[in-house]
């Protein structure tokens, strides 16, 4: 399959956002050949397999969960939430980055987004399905969850709306809701070639009734893209609007290192951090192995490295405020509460938190890491494990001791703990595997914008 | 008999016993599967499911099951009884000889609840830890179901019969090989059949044994006064207490009532002259923990310290020079309070301080003032330690043919040296009386289900004398025998029950119309007017005592200076509680441990021997070794070692057995209370402990605010300048309007001793489950209300305070602002509700709630833990919450409802004081306070406009309804010059 | 008001274009020829089109707008009335009508009701889902979903004449032109 390779020898160059000498016809064949015509590798079926079986065991684990009770995890008192809640902000804070590339960066008009916004969005959902559980399984009656939402009832029984629990209700939905809108609407056209694109009768009808009929009609275009603004002008508070309802969780508590000002804008900081370092982990393998090079190329990981590098300093600026006023404050709770973090019995996660998040982001200040893939993947898994980390120490450290000595205590995750976490990554990737099989990921009636071919109609922006 | 575990058979030679063996063996594979289950180690959830099934028939139909004889009920409110409504019983609770009376709440005929009873002397309307809980050893599922005769079960006539046979073998020689060997017996009626008994056979002989006996008191009352005595305490009047070790805040006679009249002296609100107390002992205790002074002292030092203070009282020259400091300011602090003063010498000191002890007290002018004097109210006051090393030899000799064991666990409780196991083997016919098929049972060939005190006819009588009539408030549920039958059963009337015998006892000694006065003994739970007389007796001067003074402490010839003392154990005493769960979890008041006991060391010790809390140490003292865990205690006195015995049981049932360690099997016949010559060594092991409380001090936070009576008299609100708090006031919210009640609680932080009565009560009275230890050592315990200990100052002797935490019903509760559901809400009447069908269980009130005193079911606790019989046990006014809900303490809302109801139907307020919450009540101390704010006469306003009143952690704003009295300690300002820890490092 | 005329055989004309330059080209050609029922179909969307066919303005704005004050107003009417009206009860202390902690939710439910007027709108103003058209029956069309553009003059056009306008869009550089079917 000749088209699959780059049509330029080592690839298009950081400047670039699409290689050479491709053509509407090239692009199209090109990335609908991965979902139609091209046979399933052999790494899909290895990374699914994996991702399936891990799928079993967070089954197993939650399983267990109903059956026993949420006794079986490592929280207590003092620290009522673990694990759950931790990753459960660590799940929604990578949402975070593919409702960013496709609406902000649409509304700034940054055509590179263009090769990555469909697998972010992607991304977006799968991880927003795993934090959407956390929620519901950390109850101790989670059969009743649904008493969380607004519904007629003969007694008067409604939500608590000073709680910032229900208004997570509302904004994960809503975020949920708006972020699979904005993908379906994107992949309308493409289903629309995929349907003409196949061969089989199968795909044809499934694409077809996907496609709702798409034809491309200009008057359709038209409203299409004005439908597509508007999705993009409201998702783009909405994703930051998202963890700042998040961190209110905490922010309404008065506990100290969670009554804190500084949160909303340093989570919602945190999270695109977080985001982006999940798609460069995710797009990085995924140009290699389908060979995109073409069309995610180094000026994306370019990019991308330095939105990075951007939030990991407001990130660390946060931390620093956060040390600052606990001190600041001369309240003995505040102050003995960031004490306790760097020198208690979890200074170890606080420091490797430090190390991950502060420390790792630096060496993108050099374009020879930004642009070599390999540097650039290794730092973004570990920006991943330093957010996680990074929930965890506001979550645990900051209950575990509080305000009375006298109910101090610690929190140890048991395998449970371990299983249900392992599990939901399973689950994210098999989602992934699935989503990459059978759905165009690239968006390929943007990419056709990209030739040269459509740039040279174009009329010059206003 | 399905319901309780099969152990491995004793033991034995095996030249006569192989047949049991054998029937042991067939027994075991056929009868219940859990011996196997237990083989494999199952956990106590699926074991009570067995011990309940099996149960369930036994017990849901004895729960409506009524005695036969007319029981009398103390009626509260006469014109206000309705079937539904509970019933109140007087009876009261026999332990080691003396007798606490209670008032027992009967729902239908099912008693689900014991308090103190208000008329009896003893109690004054307070319980302790063993009344309150002994209702749970009542339903307890592993209580022996059936008599039995080698393991076979057997009935009632059956053992009359061989018991007559064993009688008559016996009579021939005038009695000579019966032996009787009960508990300390305090019941009159009890002892005049043993006496009749002995009449009718000399040669036979009676004992007795319990481990947590009187020998030292009665030995050193017999030096001072040469007769055994008992005292009758009055703290109220003492202005200035010594303590030599003696813990009469938690146990022995009239303990509660010292208490409360302690803390009477205490109130900074009302305005009597504070006591000062003065305190030396080894390990710390709850008397310790509320001392104005407290001196840690090794044991042996106590005599020395003891005769130094009577020298420098009694003008006389001994020692008097290189007296410490601390004795110099004690003896002038007595000296100053003649005739107001009081010094008590502990159940573990030698006799010699007792003596001296008494002769202090004499030269003080306090005989008949702060004490007095009466004949002992057990019925034979004799050491326990000579009584049974007598019987031990006896059987070993073989002189013994027939041993009937009334109550107790000797062979669990006997002292190492005396190996009382092995010489039971020599008796022929052996017979054992009690609650539960122990360790002793198993060793007897008979052995006689107990009936619980509950479920008994029988009397006993109060550290002043006073008399009860303890009356069942259900039939036996397993069809139990009361001592009374056992006795009767080797006379020639065997058929006589104890309803009869306890009747006819009191025939002649109560008066004219016998029906009147029997009715209103079984009513008020108390004979009027049968207080023992005071006796006057004059103790010989303290100089010169030294001569007669017995070898004061058991040398056990060890290496090490290290010294040992045993004590019975807090919460399960001598083991006899090891299986009531809510003693077991119950943190002790001073380490915070829960179902385990551990060696007590100093922090210094520790470190010379360079020991961790949880290192398993090796115990070597007197040729004998156990291994036992190690728990660091601040405020220990150095090298020496506290153990306490009771854990360690083998056989106690589902809760008790292999928790913690024996200490018996170290102690020695010679020398119950321990001695020196202890040798430890580390195993090399550690063993998990739990504690409910892992940080033991305030880190400077304003949590428990304490003053000196000098500083609080200065600065009345003291306990306001230690922290700014915005005023009732100042909020951005307008406040709620009143309602015609607030409720609100005080504690009076001065008045508490920390002695945990109100956990269990508040455990009893709201159907709040036990956990067990691992459960607890996830942080998982449910107590409702806990009591909070911090320690201040040097480890090496710091002050304790103690700080009951309920919920605080705060008015801007942070708890209700962040749950999502609307499942907890504040009520008009200012109580924070938990609606328990509403909770979804995001647990995100616990975390929010600065106080923790939410607690949340992480398994159903409320039922996988409870078996049917325990269900029983529930108080039907109270929902049992299920799995993934939040629970906490509604300040006994169900009372207060009750309270309303009846005022409505009266139409008129409820009155102050008619609603008392279950922590109140049983607050020996009175230290809490519960009443309506808006009445301004209630108590607890007055307590609150109190300038010691605070809240806990004000500052949040969160306005809590539960308030604290500051703690204000009376020390005595020459010490406080050079500090307590200064002097006693002067004096060692 | 003139009669209305019998339904015409044909549906329109479609006319594929090599490149979008030739479409936008043809498209602004036609108009000017006087064609007003045109539509053009194409891989991408094409803006220049817009003014070429001089496409109408779409009121999805304005259906966007509604869904949004909808949204707004039924999260603030919810919360007010279950919380002051049906189940007003002390939490916390805090008044019953606690407006700050009403506002999150009230944004939510506003950008939530917005994003679903914004798809449906935009799907129901195109008519979507419409499983056939006649366009789909010209096999040629499928690549319009590729590389190859397709300008329709439909036989609605007053000014439509299969023969003609077959000519027409010849003489415009179609690549070919079919005769659509209805």
């Amino acid at each position: 399959m000749s088209d699959l390779e780059p049509t330029t020898p080592g690839g298009p160059t950081d400047r670039e956002i699409i290689g050479p000498g491709h053509t509407f016809g090239s692009v199209t064949d090109k990335i609908s050949s991965i979902v139609l015509t091209r046979k399933t590798p052999m790494f899909w079926t290895v990374g699914f397999g994996i991702g399936f079986l891990l799928t079993i065991l967070m089954l197993f684990a939650i399983g267990t969960l109903f059956v026993r009770g949420v006794g079986i995890w490592g929280v207590n008192a003092p620290v009522g939430w673990g694990f759950a809640i931790v990753n459960f902000v660590w799940w929604i804070g990578i949402g975070h980055a593919g409702t960013l590339i496709s609406a902000i960066l649409l509304l700034l008009r940054q055509e590179w987004r263009t090769s990555i916004n469909r697998f972010a969005e992607a991304m977006t959902l799968f991880a927003v399905a795993q934090a959407g559980m956390y929620p519901i399984l950390h109850l101790g009656r989670p059969w009743l969850a649904y008493w969380l939402t607004p519904y007629p009832n003969t007694m008067a029984l409604w939500p608590q709306w000073r709680s910032p629990l229900v208004w997570d209700v509302f904004a994960v939905s809503t975020y949920a809701t708006v972020s699979l809108l904005f993908w379906f609407v994107g992949l309308i056209p493409d289903l629309a070639t995929l349907r003409d694109r196949s061969k089989k009768k199968l795909p044809q009808i499934v694409y077809g009734m996907l496609a709702m009929g798409w034809r491309g009609s200009a008057m359709h275009w038209h409203r299409y893209d004005m439908a597509y603004l508007l999705l993009a002008g409201i998702a783009t508070p909405l994703v930051v609007s998202v963890h700042t309802v998040v961190s209110f969780d905490f922010t309404i508590g008065i506990i100290p290192g969670w009554h804190s000002t500084i949160f909303p804008p340093y989570f919602v900081a945190g999270a695109i951090y977080g985001g982006f370092a999940m798609v460069l982990t995710i797009a990085i393998p995924l140009r290699a192995v389908y060979r995109l090079e073409d069309f995610v190329t180094l000026r994306h990981l370019q990019n991308m490295a330095k939105i990075l590098l951007a939030t990991g300093l407001i990130v660390g600026y946060g931390y620093m405020i956060e040390a600052f006023m606990s001190w600041y404050s001369g309240s003995p709770y505040e102050k003995f509460m960031m004490w306790n973090r760097m020198t208690g019995p979890y200074a170890p996660i606080f420091w490797g938190l430090m190390l991950c998040n502060i420390v790792t982001p630096q060496f993108l200040w050099w374009k020879s890491v930004r642009t070599s893939p390999l540097g650039l993947w290794i730092i973004a898994v570990i920006v991943n494990i330093g957010m996680w980390l990074e929930r965890f120490v506001i979550v645990i450290t900051s209950l575990h001791r509080d305000f009375l000595p006298s109910s101090w205590g610690m929190y140890y995750p048991t395998g449970f703990d371990w299983a249900t976490y392992i599990g939901t990554i399973g689950f994210f990737v098999a989602l992934f595997f699935l989503f990459i099989r059978f759905l165009p990921m690239i968006s390929i009636f943007e990419m056709r914008t990209l030739v040269p071919e459509a740039e040279a109609v174009k009329e010059p922006e206003p | 008999m399905k319901s309780l575990p099969v152990y491995p058979q004793p033991q034995r030679p095996r030249f006569w016993r192989s047949l049991e063996e054998l029937e042991g063996i067939e027994r075991r594979e056929e009868t219940s599967q859990e011996a196997l289950a237990w083989a494999k180690g199952m956990d106590r959830r699926e074991l009570f499911k067995f011990g309940g099934v099996s149960l369930a028939l036994a017990g849901l139909t004895a729960c409506t099951r009524q005695p036969t004889e007319k029981i009398i009920p103390y009626v509260r409110q006469p014109e206000e009884i309705k079937p539904g409504t509970p019933l109140f019983f007087a009876t009261a609770m026999p332990l080691s000889g003396y007798a606490t009376g209670l008032l027992v709440e009967s729902h239908m005929g099912r008693p689900t609840k014991v308090e103190g009873n208000p008329l009896h002397p003893a109690s004054l309307g307070a319980t302790d830890l063993f009344s309150q809980a002994s209702i749970y050893g009542l339903y307890d599922p592993d209580r022996s179901q059936s008599l039995t005769y080698l393991g076979e079960i057997r009935a009632w006539p059956a053992f009359l019969s061989a018991m007559r046979l064993a009688v008559e073998k016996a009579r021939e020689k005038k009695g000579a090989g019966l032996r009787i060997l009960t508990e300390t017996v305090g019941s009159p009626t009890l002892g005049a059949q043993l006496r009749a008994l002995l009449m009718e056979l000399p040669e036979a002989k009676w004992h007795q044994w319990e481990p947590a006996n009187r020998d030292n008191a009665w030995a050193g009352a017999a030096m001072a006064f040469g007769q055994p005595l008992d005292p009758v305490l009055d703290v109220s009047k003492a202005d200035v207490i010594l303590s030599l070790d003696a813990d009469f805040f938690s146990c022995g006679p009239g303990h509660l009532k010292s208490v409360a009249d302690f803390a009477a002296r205490r109130r900074t609100r009302n305005r009597t002259a504070m006591n000062r107390l003065y305190c030396v002992e080894a390990a710390p205790g709850v008397t310790g923990a509320s001392a104005d002074h407290r001196l840690p002292m090794r044991a042996s030092q106590v005599e020395a310290f003891a005769r130094t203070v009577a020298a420098l009282v009694g003008g006389g020259g001994g020692g008097a020079s290189s007296a410490s400091p601390f004795a110099q300011a004690v003896a002038e602090d007595l000296k100053a309070h003649r005739g107001k003063s009081l010094v008590v010498a502990g159940d573990y000191q030698p006799p010699a301080v007792h003596a001296i002890a008494h002769a202090l007290n004499d030269a003080l002018g306090n005989t008949g003032q702060t004490v007095s004097w009466i004949e002992p109210i057990p019925v034979k006051p004799e050491s326990h330690a000579d009584s049974f090393r007598r019987l031990v030899a006896d059987m070993e000799s073989g002189a013994v043919e027939t041993l009937v064991i009334v109550g107790g666990n000797p062979a669990f409780t006997a002292p190492g040296d005396l190996g009382f196991a092995k010489a039971l083997d020599k008796v022929k016919v052996s017979a054992h009386l009690s609650l539960h098929q122990d360790e002793t049972s198993t060793l007897c060939r008979w052995h006689v289900p107990e009936a619980h005190y509950l479920e008994s006819w029988s009397d006993a009588r109060a550290f002043d004398g006073t008399a009860s009539i303890l009356q069942p408030l259900i039939a036996p549920l397993y069809g139990g025998k009361t001592a009374h039958e056992v006795i009767a059963a080797l006379t020639s009337q065997p058929e006589r029950t104890s309803y009869e015998i306890v009747r006819d006892y009191w025939k002649d000694r109560m008066g004219g119309d016998f029906e009147g006065a029997w009715r209103r003994a079984l009513h008020d739970g108390v004979i009027e007017g049968s207080a023992s007389a005071r006796k006057t007796v004059r103790a010989g001067s303290t100089t010169g005592r030294e001569g007669q003074a017995p070898p004061l402490r058991h040398e056990a010839g060890g290496r090490t200076d290290l010294e040992i003392q045993f004590r019975a154990d807090p919460t399960v005493y001598d083991g006899r509680f090891a299986n009531n769960g809510w003693l077991q979890e119950l943190p002790k008041a001073v380490t915070k441990l829960t179902w385990d006991n551990a060696v007590l060391l100093a922090p210094a010790t520790a470190k010379k021997l360079n020991v961790a809390s949880e290192d398993v140490l090796r115990l070597t003292w007197d040729g004998r070794s156990v291994e036992a865990p190690a728990w660091i205690v601040p405020g220990h006195a150095e090298d020496s070692a506290t153990l306490h015995f009771g854990y360690g049981r083998t056989h106690a049932g589902t809760l008790g057995s292999k928790t913690g360690f024996s200490a018996s099997a170290l102690q020695s016949s010679k020398a119950l209370a321990g001695g020196s010559g202890l040798e430890i060594a580390k195993a090399g092991r550690t063993y998990a402990l739990v504690t409910t409380q892992h940080h033991q001090n305030m880190e400077g936070r304003a949590i428990v605010r304490a003053a000196t009576l000098e500083e609080f008299e200065k600065t009345p609100e003291f306990a306001h300048e230690m922290e700014e708090a915005p005023g009732p006031e100042e909020s951005m919210y307008a406040h709620y309007p009143p309602h015609e009640y607030a409720w609100a609680m005080a504690i009076d932080l001065n008045a508490c001793t920390g002695c945990g009565a109100c956990t269990l009560a508040c455990q009893a009275e709201n159907n709040i489950p036990t956990v067990g230890k691992k459960e607890v050592s996830r942080g998982h315990a449910m107590h409702w209300i806990r009591v909070d200990r911090y320690f201040e100052g040097s480890e090496a002797n710091p002050a304790t305070y103690h700080q009951p935490v309920p919920c605080m019903h705060c008015e801007n509760a942070p708890c209700e602002l962040v749950c999502p559901v609307g499942a907890t809400v504040h009520s008009a009447e200012g109580l924070n509700d938990m609606v328990y069908n509403r909770c979804v269980g995001t647990r995100y009130c616990a975390n929010n709630c600065p106080y923790k005193v939410r607690h949340f079911n992480y398994f159903h606790y409320g039922t996988q833990f409870r078996p049917p019989s325990m269900r029983m046990l529930a108080n039907p006014e109270v929902t049992v919450r299920w799995r993934g809900v939040m629970e906490k303490c509604t300040y006994c809302v169900q009372r207060i409802t009750v309270a309303k109801i009846g005022a409505e139907k009266e139409n008129r307020r409820v009155r102050d004081g008619e609603i008392v919450t279950a922590c109140q009540q049983a607050c020996p101390a009175k230290a809490i306070v519960f009443g309506d704010l808006a009445d301004a006469s209630s108590e607890v306003s007055n307590a609150r406009k109190s300038p010691a009143n605070y809240g806990l952690l004000e500052d949040l704003g969160t306005r809590p309804r539960t308030t604290y009295l500051a703690a204000v300690r009376n020390p005595n300002p020459s010490l406080e010059k050079t500090g307590v820890w200064d002097v006693e490092r002067k004096t060692s | 008001m003139k009669p209305r005329r019998p339904p015409h055989p044909l549906h329109g004309l479609l006319a594929e274009f090599e490149t979008p330059g030739n479409l936008i080209e043809a498209a602004r050609r036609a108009r000017e020829a006087g064609y007003t029922r045109m539509d053009a179909y194409t891989p991408y969307p094409i803006h220049e089109l817009t003014e070429a066919l001089a496409l109408p303005r779409t009121k999805l704005p304005l259906i966007v707008f509604a869904g949004g004050a909808i949204g707004c107003a039924t999260a603030l009417g919810m919360q007010w009335f279950s919380a002051v009206v049906h189940y007003p009860i002390n939490v916390g202390g805090r008044p019953l009508a606690s407006w700050p902690s009403f506002i999150p939710i009230t944004f939510e439910l506003t950008v939530l009701f917005a994003a679903i007027a914004a798809v449906l709108g935009m799907l129901g103003l195109n008519g979507l889902p419409m499983p056939f058209h006649p366009v789909f029956s010209v096999p040629r069309f499928a690549l319009a979903s590729r590389d190859r553009f397709f300008l329709a003059i439909e036989s609605t056009d007053p000014k439509f004449d299969t023969a003609r306008t077959a000519e027409f869009l010849r003489s415009l550089g179609a690549r070919e032109v079919n005769e659509v079917e209805r």
